[in-house]
C-alpha cells in the first residue's frame, strides 16, 4: 500500500493516522478535513471551554512536536467517491488518489425540521465544532435566558455550564423522561434531576413548535449581521419560553450522504463489520460516522463517544494494512462521561440490554451511586455519579466478562 | 522531604493510594508487587488517577483515556499532552515513603488556576 487517505481529522482521523505509523505503515498519508483546523479535543466545547476555563490552544489533540509525516488537506470537503478510479472528490474540484482509505467523516448536529423555522434567526445554536463554541461563547457571554432544546448530554452540559455562568436556563425534552435512551428511564430520571437540584427548570413531555423574533415577526432585534434575533421559544401546548440564547441539542446525524452512490453500504452511517472493514476491499470507517458489528450483541451499532473514536481505529487500521486477513482484537464496550453541575457522570454498556438496574453503592438521593444493570442476573452496564474509582472497577469487569 | 503513605501490607497489590498533599501524590502497588508515586492528577482535566485503570506499569485516566507510564510519567496519547511528575518510593520497615520530586508539577489548565489563585 503507497498511499492512504483517512477522510475526517477529528480524533477518528487522527487516531487512524497515528495507529497506522505505530503499525508500520511508511507511504504516503494524506489527512482530509473539512474544517479549517488542525484535530481538536471536542468534549470541553459544551464545558470549561464556554466558561473560557479551557483555551482553544489546550484543545489540540497532537503532542508539541509530532509528526505524522503527512499531508493535511484541510479546509476541504470531501463530496464522493469513485470506487474504480479509487480516489476522493473534493469540494475543490480537486480529487485524491488513494490504494486505502480511512472513513472517519463523522457525525452533523441534528437541527430541528424547517417547520420550526429559526434556521437564520440569531442566537440560535447547535455545538458540534469548534467555531460552533465560539459562537455560542459569545453569546452566553452576555447573559439572560438560555432555552436548551433536546434532553441529550450536550444539552445537559451546556445547562450546566451556562447555569454556573449565571444564566436562567430552561431545558426542553420532548420525551417523558430525559437520558432514557442511554440509561433508561429509572437512571434518566436520577440523572436529569440534577437539573431542578440547582433550579434549571426542565419541561418534559412537549414538543418545540417554532421560534418568535428575529426573521419571522420582523420585529426581533437586528443583530450586526443584519438578521433578527430569537425572542422566545414556542412550544407545541401553546407555551412561549422567553429567551435570548438558544441550544438545540437534538443529536447528530452521520456525515455519510458524501457517500451515496459510492458503492459503500449506509446504513445509519457506514455499514462495518467488526473489524471496521466495509465490503469494499481497502476500505474501512471509524467514529461516529461507522456503523460496526457487534458480535456480543449480533447486530449493528453506532457509538458516538470519543473512547470508540479513540481505540478503534487501531483496529481497523491492524484491518487495512492486513488486506481484511487479521483478526479483529477485543472493543472495550462503550464507555462515556459527562460532568454536569459538578457531578462526574460515568456510565459504560448497554443500557438497552438489561432487564434490570440495582444501586449497588451509595444512594441516588445523594447524587453519588453506582448502579448496575443486568440481563438474566449478568452485567451488561454500570453507571457512576462520583464514583469513579469503584466505577473503574466495574467497568474492568464488564471489559474482562466480554460485555 | 519524606512524607510517610501507609505500610505497604494495607495496599493490596492492583491498588492504588491517594496521599491527600496539594497537589496530591498516589502510589501504586502493581500486580507484580512494584510500588510507584506519581503525581495523582491527570495533565489533562481534574481527574484523579488513583481511580485509574491499572495495567502493568501503566494507569489510564478514568476519564478519557490517555495512559501514563509510573515508571517514567510519561503519557502515551492525546488528550494529556505532559507527563507527571514521578517521585521516589522508599519502602523501610514495611511502611511506604515518598520521597517529592521538586521538579514543578504539570497541572491541568482549571487545577493550574485554582492552585495559582490559593496561593496568591
Amino acid at each position: 500500500m503507497r498511499t492512504v487517505a483517512v477522510v475526517g481529522a477529528s480524533l477518528a482521523g487522527l487516531s487512524a493516522a497515528r495507529s497506522l505509523r505505530k503499525q508500520g505503515y511508511d507511504g504516503r498519508l494524506v489527512i482530509i478535513g473539512d474544517e479549517p483546523h488542525r484535530p481538536y479535543d471536542r468534549p470541553p466545547l459544551s464545558k470549561d471551554f464556554l466558561t473560557g476555563a479551557v483555551a482553544e490552544a489546550d484543545l489540540a489533540l497532537e503532542a508539541d512536536g509530532e509528526d505524522l509525516a503527512a499531508e493535511w488537506l484541510l479546509g476541504t470537503r470531501a463530496t464522493g467517491f469513485d470506487r474504480t478510479e479509487r480516489r476522493i472528490r473534493l469540494a475543490d474540484g480537486t480529487a485524491v488518489r488513494a490504494d486505502g482509505f480511512v472513513i472517519a467523516t463523522g457525525a452533523a448536529a441534528r437541527t430541528l425540521p424547517a417547520r420550526a423555522g429559526g434556521a437564520n434567526m440569531a442566537g440560535i445554536h447547535t455545538l458540534r465544532t469548534l467555531d460552533d463554541a465560539r459562537a455560542l461563547r459569545a453569546d452566553l457571554a452576555r447573559g439572560g435566558r438560555l432555552v436548551v432544546i433536546g434532553g441529550g448530554f450536550i444539552g445537559a452540559e451546556v445547562a450546566s455550564t451556562a447555569y454556573a455562568l449565571g444564566l436562567d436556563v430552561t431545558v426542553v425534552v420532548v420525551a417523558p423522561t430525559p437520558l432514557a435512551g442511554p440509561l433508561g428511564e429509572t437512571m434518566g430520571g436520577v440523572v436529569s434531576s440534577l437539573h431542578a437540584d440547582h433550579g434549571v427548570r426542565l419541561l418534559c413531555g412537549v414538543g418545540v413548535k417554532g421560534f418568535s423574533g428575529g426573521e419571522r415577526s420582523g420585529t426581533g432585534v437586528p443583530t450586526a449581521e443584519g438578521r433578527g434575533r430569537v425572542e422566545a421559544v414556542l412550544l407545541e401546548d401553546g407555551r412561549r419560553l422567553p429567551a435570548d440564547v438558544v441550544v438545540v441539542g437534538v443529536g447528530a446525524q452521520p456525515h455519510v450522504e458524501w457517500l451515496e452512490s459510492s458503492g459503500i453500504e449506509l446504513e445509519n452511517g457506514v455499514k462495518c463489520g467488526a473489524d471496521g472493514r466495509t465490503g469494499l476491499a481497502g476500505v474501512v470507517a471509524v467514529g461516529d460516522c461507522a456503523n460496526w458489528y457487534d458480535p456480543a450483541a449480533g447486530m449493528h451499532r453506532r457509538v458516538e463517544h470519543w473512547t470508540g473514536a479513540k481505540e478503534r481505529p487501531a483496529v481497523a487500521v491492524a484491518t487495512l494494512l492486513s488486506g481484511g486477513a487479521g483478526q479483529p482484537g477485543p472493543v472495550r464496550p462503550p464507555y462515556f462521561w459527562s460532568d454536569q453541575y459538578g457531578v462526574r457522570i460515568q456510565f459504560t454498556g448497554h443500557a438497552a440490554a438489561a432487564d434490570s438496574v440495582t444501586v449497588e453503592e451509595g444512594a441516588a438521593d445523594d447524587r453519588s451511586f453506582l448502579a448496575v444493570y443486568r440481563r438474566a442476573g449478568a452485567p451488561v452496564a454500570v453507571l457512576g455519579m462520583d464514583q469513579p474509582r469503584l466505577f473503574t472497577r466495574w467497568r474492568k469487569q464488564l471489559a474482562a466478562a466480554g460485555a | 522531604m519524606k512524607i510517610p503513605v501507609c505500610r505497604l501490607a494495607d495496599l493490596p497489590r492492583g491498588e492504588a493510594y491517594r496521599l491527600e498533599i496539594d497537589p496530591p501524590v498516589s502510589v501504586f502497588h502493581t500486580d507484580d508487587g512494584e510500588v510507584f508515586a506519581i503525581d495523582d492528577t491527570c495533565t489533562h482535566q481534574d481527574a484523579s488517577l488513583a481511580d485509574g485503570w491499572l495495567e502493568g506499569c501503566e494507569v489510564e485516566c478514568p476519564l478519557h483515556a490517555s495512559k501514563f507510564d509510573l515508571r517514567t510519567g510519561a503519557v502515551d496519547t492525546s488528550p494529556a499532552k505532559r507527563p507527571v511528575r514521578t517521585h521516589q518510593v522508599l519502602v523501610e520497615d514495611g511502611m511506604i515513603y515518598v520521597e517529592l520530586s521538586l521538579a514543578a508539577p504539570n497541572l491541568p489548565p482549571c487545577v493550574g488556576a485554582r492552585l495559582a489563585q490559593g496561593s496568591a
